[in-house]
């Protein structure tokens, strides 16, 4: 009796806010805890996820991945592809009742902007003329940046060169309103369940540190009506097995993210109709440090990316289906061919290694593959070490640390050879190409190519879409093919996990984004 | 005993402010920026990141500014967290490990004395065999072997108790008996070495020639002297259960401390690692103390003041 009067005491105590909790009508595993809700601070993939739930841009992504209107319910482009005028829907409201006018949205991008903001994504808004000169501090006039509210419903953009990708951009977390009035209010606690704001299709009702986000509709959302789930619980959970067997014991409906998806279990779950499989906007590569022998030299690099037998990785390793990759960008892309530069080929491998003066691997320098700690990325580059034994006679060894020891060797070019890997922000060969621009920070290997660099910015004045995608087309194959500072090894899949008897609304889409708001339960009137 | 508590607390803030300030110096040493991405991030931004948590100058200006903070009793903010304090994510996981190592605590002693007292007085009969066995098992097997195969039988064959999450009783039940089982042969084995030990002393010859019946001599006098190693090993013990437990909190996803431990090193979330660490060390010690204390209550013949 005792004990049963200690329990119950316990579990009050303990649970006494979770007692009266409403069962979500779509529970989804979201990955990582996420560092922050706030969109202009947010980087990771998991977060933005949240962020799209809660804030709606003036774009933004429907469930097959297409651009649609957003907050904005038209926009007309001027003939030079430079001006982009957005006309808001009318009488569009936060959350919390206030109007939301063009002006929030001029505000939310200086704010992101400011230096004061630290915002990490803050050069996505770089596009926009004088936004990074405002950024770095040397223009302090915030009215010379191409930003303008012409009216409460009517946003103008100038951008420094046509961007044809920039109606994307504006759908992209960082463009996301934020609700200053708000912000100025509470600070960094803006995010907290009490004192949010937003314009999405939900609101943020909980959020339990290393446990769950939960979501409600937003009853003042422009299209509430054709939000079908109005109650979401976002799960965190960082491991394939936990989160398998909250999906197999439904404690949640689905499973967004392919990492938590673990290869051991996918030949099991290739049988079930709940495994989804997709290709999205991802690539998988390694990095040649050209700053320092022996991979300054373009022929070694040439040499070990043919001696990469590519579809023995993705046949043995990764298994979910990937697609070997010999070029950077992904076949994706409408209208754009990628350039397929250097694949296996362990003849002209050994013959470029002897050009550069190591016939048959003979004086080769010891060199190593840095990674950061992964079951999978282990396997790769254990696979890749054998390859280039027995292709190059080259002995290389393998170096394994963890995630920021990792970053801080990448940009500090210590390293010879480098497991990276790269996914789109959005669905234009910029997203990938623009890296390897000279003194990029996401360049990293050290190389710079004249070239390379003016067919980029050739191709970022070009208005008309063929000619840009030729001029960047020619710009891949410098990367994959002429002097290749990476070898391309494989395009991700995306993976999702759920019912599809129970779950519609979901697809594979090119950036693996899988917008909440359109899904719908089949099972449920 | 005021005095032998007062000396206590003071040993304790010397021995605090050197493992303090060696984790943040070592942290700061180790490579790799709390604020790195795999996107490079914008070096002036980073500039001011370091510079809002005062991470930049020399290291003993880091450091200083770090006590400034810790004596103002401001654990500083999670750098990886944004707007959460250290203080915040202590005070919410910290009650859900404590609640789940306390159950993991009566379960271990529980276990641990009844099993060992037992095996001891059957010795080198068939339950102490069979004891000893489950024990070397259960320190054996590691945790993040038992806790996946008790999820499959319990939660996902016989569907009796949640495969993990956090939110009513039943999820408790598989992260304690996690936690538990090793410790729980620990003590079983401690208890069994020292109950022999106890078993073949004077005073229990003396008890059964008194005539007092086998369980009397055991449990009314051998058992009070025979559990004193393992109260001395509670101190530590509860320590490391109260505080979480990496592997169990993130096989069975609770929202606990244990993840944090870990984590927080590998983001080099700095002040949560300075958090955490005040934390366990703290209650380390008050344990000990505690268990100090206990010891001359239990056995008069140790003074400590």
């Amino acid at each position: 009796m005792t004990a049963a009067c200690c329990l119950s005491a316990l579990a009050a105590l303990l649970f006494s806010c979770d007692a009266n909790r409403e069962k979500p009508g779509l529970a989804f595993v979201n990955g990582p805890e996420p560092q922050t809700l706030d969109p202009a601070l947010i980087s990771g993939q998991s977060e933005g996820r949240l962020a799209y739930c809660l804030f709606e841009g003036l774009t933004r992504l429907n469930e097959t991945g297409d651009v649609v209107p957003g907050a904005a319910d038209h926009w007309d482009i001027s003939a030079d592809g430079k001006t982009y005028t957005f006309h808001l829907r009318p009488d569009l409201r936060w959350s919390n009742g206030q109007p939301l006018t063009a002006k929030d949205f001029a505000d939310s991008w200086r704010r992101v902007l400011e230096p004061e903001t630290r915002a990490v994504y803050a050069d996505v808004l770089f596009v926009i003329e004088n936004a990074q000169r405002y950024q770095k501090g040397e223009l302090k006039d915030f009215n010379q940046v191409g930003i303008r509210v012409l009216d409460n419903d009517t946003l103008q953009v100038r951008l420094i060169a046509p961007t044809p990708y920039f109606i994307n951009l504006v759908g992209f977390a960082t463009y996301l309103p934020t609700p200053l009035t708000v912000i100025e209010k509470y600070g960094n606690n803006w995010t907290r369940p009490q004192n949010f704001a937003g314009n999405g299709a939900y609101l943020l009702q909980d959020w339990k540190l290393n446990d769950r986000v939960e979501f409600k509709a937003n009853p003042l959302y422009w299209d509430a009506a054709n939000v079908k789930i109005k109650r979401v619980d976002a799960l965190a959970a960082t491991q394939g097995n936990t989160a398998v067997n909250l999906y197999f014991t439904g404690q949640a409906d689905l499973i967004l993210d392919r990492g938590l998806i673990l290869p051991q279990i996918l030949p099991g779950l290739k049988k079930r109709r709940d495994l989804h499989v997709f290709n999205y906007l991802g690539t998988y590569f390694y990095r040649f440090n050209t700053s320092r022998p022996p991979f300054d030299n373009p022929l070694v690099r040439k040499a070990f990316s043919a001696a990469i037998d590519r579809d023995t990785i993705v046949n043995k390793i990764t298994l979910g289906g990937e697609q070997a990759a010999s070029s950077f960008v992904p076949d994706l892309i409408k209208g754009y061919q990628p350039y397929a530069g250097i694949g296996y080929n362990p003849d002209q491998a050994r013959s470029w290694l002897a050009a550069a003066g190591y016939p048959n691997g003979k004086g080769f320098p010891r060199i190593s593959i840095l990674y950061n700690s992964s079951q999978q990325h282990a396997g790769i580059a254990v696979e890749i070490q054998a390859m280039w034994k027995r292709v190059l006679n080259v002995d290389v060894e393998l170096r394994q640390v963890e995630w920021t020891a990792y970053l801080q060797a990448l940009d500090g070019l210590d390293y010879d050879i480098a497991r990276s890997s790269w996914v789109g922000d959005y669905p234009d060969p910029n997203t990938f190409l623009s890296c390897f621009t000279s003194g990029n920070g996401n360049n990293r290997t050290g190389w710079h190519n004249a070239n390379y660099d003016a067919i980029l910015q050739a191709a970022n004045r070009e208005v008309d879409p063929a000619k840009r995608f030729a001029l960047l087309r020619s710009a891949e194959k410098i990367l994959t093919n002429d002097e290749p500072p990476i070898a391309p090894l494989f395009f991700y899949v995306g993976m999702q996990l759920y019912d599809p008897d129970k779950f519609g609304g979901i697809h594979g889409t090119p950036l693996d984004d899988h917008p909440i708001q359109d899904i719908y339960r089949k099972d449920v009137k | 005993m005021a005095a032998f508590i007062f000396k206590r607390i003071l040993q304790m803030l010397v021995i605090l402010v050197i493992v303090v300030s060696g984790t943040f110096l070592m942290m700061r040493i180790a490579p790799g920026s709390p604020f790195a991405l795999e996107r490079k991030l914008d070096p002036a931004v980073e500039q001011r990141l370091n510079a809002q948590y005062h991470l930049d100058g020399t290291l003993l200006q880091q450091l200083g500014s770090y006590w400034g903070n810790l004596f103002h009793g401001n654990l500083g903010e999670s750098l990886k967290y944004q707007n959460r304090s250290v203080a915040e994510i202590i005070a919410y996981s910290l009650p859900k490990s404590a609640s789940i190592g306390l159950i993991a605590l009566v379960l271990a002693l529980g276990v641990g004395i009844f099993t060992g007292s037992l095996a001891a007085a059957n010795h080198n009969g068939g339950i102490d065999r069979g004891a000893m066995f489950l024990a070397l098992a259960g320190i054996c097997l590691p945790t993040f072997l038992i806790a996946p195969l008790l999820a499959l039988l319990f939660a996902i064959y016989l569907e009796w108790l949640p495969v993990a999450g956090w939110g009513s009783l039943s999820n408790l039940v598989l992260p304690a008996i996690c936690l538990a089982a090793p410790y729980a042969a620990y003590c079983s084995r401690l208890m069994r070495t020292s109950m022999l030990d106890v078993l073949n002393q004077d005073f229990v010859r003396t008890a059964r020639a008194k005539g007092l019946s086998e369980s009397a001599v055991i449990y009314r006098h051998a058992l009070k002297i025979g559990i004193l190693p393992l109260i001395s090993y509670t101190g530590p013990l509860a320590a490391n259960l109260l505080t979480g437990s990496m592997v169990v909190e993130t096989i069975f996803n609770i929202p606990g401390i244990g993840p944090f431990f870990v984590n927080s090193v590998l983001n080099r979330d700095i002040f949560l690692v300075g958090g955490t660490v005040i934390v366990y060390f703290t209650i380390l010690v008050t344990l000990n103390t505690i268990v100090d204390i206990l010891y001359t209550y239990l056995d008069k013949r140790i003074k400590l003041w």
